[in-house]
């Protein structure tokens, strides 16, 4: 790749700071501006004020907000990432398991799905226009518009209340090579089931358009008419091109990993990082709610800058660097 | 967003299929027809829901809480001996005022101007817009909409109810009013940026065609070329983008109900699946999650199914 990329990838790795700047002075001042603080929800309702307000004030609650953000910008850049006041732990080791259980859980389900759902998003593409078509679009259909929320429940009331195959729900601190790995548990399979189900209907419904789209090509024409093997035209010609917008797909899955499970965790009981987003909002933990956003933030602008160099390796046409003076 | 990126992709349809001309192509096709038809069901049975709602939203009968379907009620009753058809139908009138307001307030009123003004005007006006939609775009939306809605609920029910006293409206005030003030309004918050790209890329396009080079050299004033010249032609993809983002719109209401930081004191599904969850409920009382889970499946699925066909009918190479 030329040397244009690498000033394209510094460009935009430079603009990440600046958003999470914003970000951060954003989320910081809405945690500050919420009702009640820790301290009120901690110290209970039989707590006298003045006990409250000297916690306050030793915390440096009571300062104003931007005084506070800039103490906490400048701890931050020094790697300290601020104390859980639920856990009473750094940051950092309260967040990270829980991040690991998320992790494993969407990777597993990222790599599922998209090993069901290209094959089978091309195989109904070339189906098109046979009887086949309105059975395939709507098994592609129905499972990617039933909402987690909704799914859940009903696959507990199957798996678990009438077959009885699987436990209800948490997750298992089973352990391999002295490393937390509960994806590998029994427990692991119905959060897998419910997120990769309508994760490989949404994906296959996608790339079967794209295949279609690019089936109806010119090049794809001349490749037949050339002589080439069915097999070859769709695995060189067709596959590959079709893949394009699928990446931008791609990277909204990477994207989501932080926050995207939060209803299948809340609904099942597993420990991961979007239950505990949550819990930290309610509770008022500052610092872990900053770490969260921040970590989200982070991934998302990641992500987004991967599929978009990835964009340039795959199809040439593209020319990055160039697409920001237009 | 990616569903707006979609159907940005699709190839753009020529002024000359105006609006009539789409509504004609949808009622020949079956499947369009029918989830319109679900859709509109849907939204009638929110709009009417005083009029025909059996109960009323916090009628309970608690000699027959957590009941199947009977006579009485119809869908049954939850553990209060809340009527479960009442309470779907409010939940759906919840439903229809949230994706309604946040169809005109983000939709219509951020999207469509801010994505004109940034493709008709270019250079810094662009620039800030779409920088500001960049920055919207790069945070994990749900953590957000959580920080948002659970930090500002006490706040925003403070200034409704100011602002009742002082203009002496009263319903602003009323209890439970400010929570959809707040979730429409973050709900548009962040989802103004797909239609504002989608619709800043069609006008970069339109803006140099000759009806608007002309129009703009007979003195029209700009507001007058966005809306009179630009905003008809870029209409029909506008129509779907939009379609499409009110089922999503439901579900995220739906979410932030179920996680108890959406509307406040009125039915929504969220609160329904909320109450009907956990393993005794899945168990022994499944018409709970049954009841609003149809409904919600309906609609969005019905949208999803909508957004297709249109898809379909707009792009001349699927045709």
């Amino acid at each position: 790749m030329p040397s244009g990329l690498a000033s394209y990838i510094i460009r935009r790795l430079a603009v990440i700071p600046l958003v999470l700047l914003v970000v951060s002075f954003v989320t910081f001042s809405l945690g500050r501006f919420a009702p009640s603080d820790y301290v009120e929800l901690q110290a209970g309702p039989r707590a006298k004020p003045e006990t409250i307000e000297r916690i306050r004030e030793d915390r440096g609650l009571n300062d104003p907000v931007y005084e506070q953000y800039v103490r906490y910008l400048g701890n931050f850049l020094t790697g300290d990432f601020g104390t859980s006041t639920k856990y009473r732990l750094p940051v950092e080791d309260v967040i990270l398991p829980k991040l690991w259980i998320t992790v494993q859980l969407n990777v597993v389900v990222v790599i599922i799905s998209w090993l069901i759902a290209l094959p089978i998003g091309t195989w109904a593409a070339l189906r098109r226009g046979t009887w086949l078509d309105p059975l395939t679009i709507g098994l592609f259909l129905v499972p990617a518009s039933i909402p987690v929320l909704v799914a859940t429940p009903i696959i507990q009331w199957l798996l678990v209340v009438k077959l009885s195959l699987l436990p209800s729900g948490g997750w298992s601190d089973a352990e391999y090579f002295g490393i937390e790995l509960g994806i590998f548990s029994k427990r692991a399979i119905m959060p897998v089931l419910i997120m990769a189900v309508p994760s490989i209907a949404g994906i296959a419904r996608y790339m079967r358009t794209q295949v279609i789209d690019v089936l109806d090509q010119d090049f794809v024409r001349t490749a037949k008419a050339k002589g080439l093997a069915a097999n070859v035209v769709v695995v060189r010609h067709v596959i590959r091109n079709a893949m394009l917008p699928i990446i931008t797909l791609f990277g909204f899955e990477l994207a989501a990993l932080t926050a995207g499970s939060i209803f299948v965790e809340t609904l099942l009981g597993i420990p991961g990082i979007g239950q505990f987003a949550f819990e930290a909002v309610n509770t008022r933990d500052y610092d872990v709610i900053m770490a969260v956003v921040m970590l989200g933030s982070v991934m998302f602008m990641t992500a987004m800058l991967i599929v978009d160099v990835a964009y340039g390796f795959i199809d040439p046409r593209v020319r990055l660097g160039e697409g920001l003076k237009e | 967003m990616s569903t707006f990126e979609s159907v940005a992709q699709a190839p753009f349809a020529p002024a000359a299929s105006g609006v009539p001309r789409l509504l004609r192509r949808i009622i020949t096709r079956p499947v369009a027809v029918g989830a319109i038809m679900v859709i509109v069901a849907i939204y009638m049975a929110g709009i009417l829901a005083p009029l025909i709602a059996p109960h009323g939203f916090n009628e309970t009968d608690l000699m027959h809480g957590n009941e199947g379907p009977s006579s009485a009620h119809l869908l049954g009753t939850d553990r209060l001996g809340h009527d479960l058809l009442s309470r779907s139908i409010w939940s759906a009138q919840t439903t229809v005022i949230i994706s309604v307001a946040t169809l005109i307030n983000g939709g219509l009123i951020m999207g469509v101007s801010l994505g004109l003004l940034a493709g008709y005007r270019r250079g810094t006006t662009d620039f800030a817009i779409m920088r500001l939609g960049d920055i919207f775009h790069s945070v994990p939306t749900i953590l957000l909409l959580l920080i948002i809605n659970a930090s500002l609920r006490d706040r925003v029910e403070l200034w409704a109810e100011q602002i009742s006293d002082f203009t002496g409206i009263g319903w602003i005030g009323e209890s439970g009013m400010a929570s959809y003030f707040l979730v429409f309004g973050t709900l548009s918050l962040f989802g103004w940026v797909g239609i504002a790209r989608l619709v800043r890329s069609q006008v970069l396009a339109l803006r140099e065609s000759q009806y608007v080079i002309s129009a703009r050299a007979s003195g029209a004033s700009t507001g007058r070329i966005l809306f009179r010249h630009l905003l008809p032609n870029v209409s029909n993809l506008l129509i779907v983008a939009l379609t499409i983002s009110l089922g999503g719109v439901a579900a995220a209401e739906v979410g932030l109900s179920f996680l108890g930081i959406g509307i406040q004191d009125r039915p929504t599904f969220g609160l329904m699946i909320a109450e009907a969850v956990g393993l005794q409920n899945v168990r022994e009382h499944t018409h709970l999650i049954l009841v609003p889970g149809a409904v919600i499946v309906a609609l969005v699925l019905s949208f999803n199914l909508l957004g297709d066909q249109l898809t379909d009918i707009l792009s001349p190479r699927r045709r």
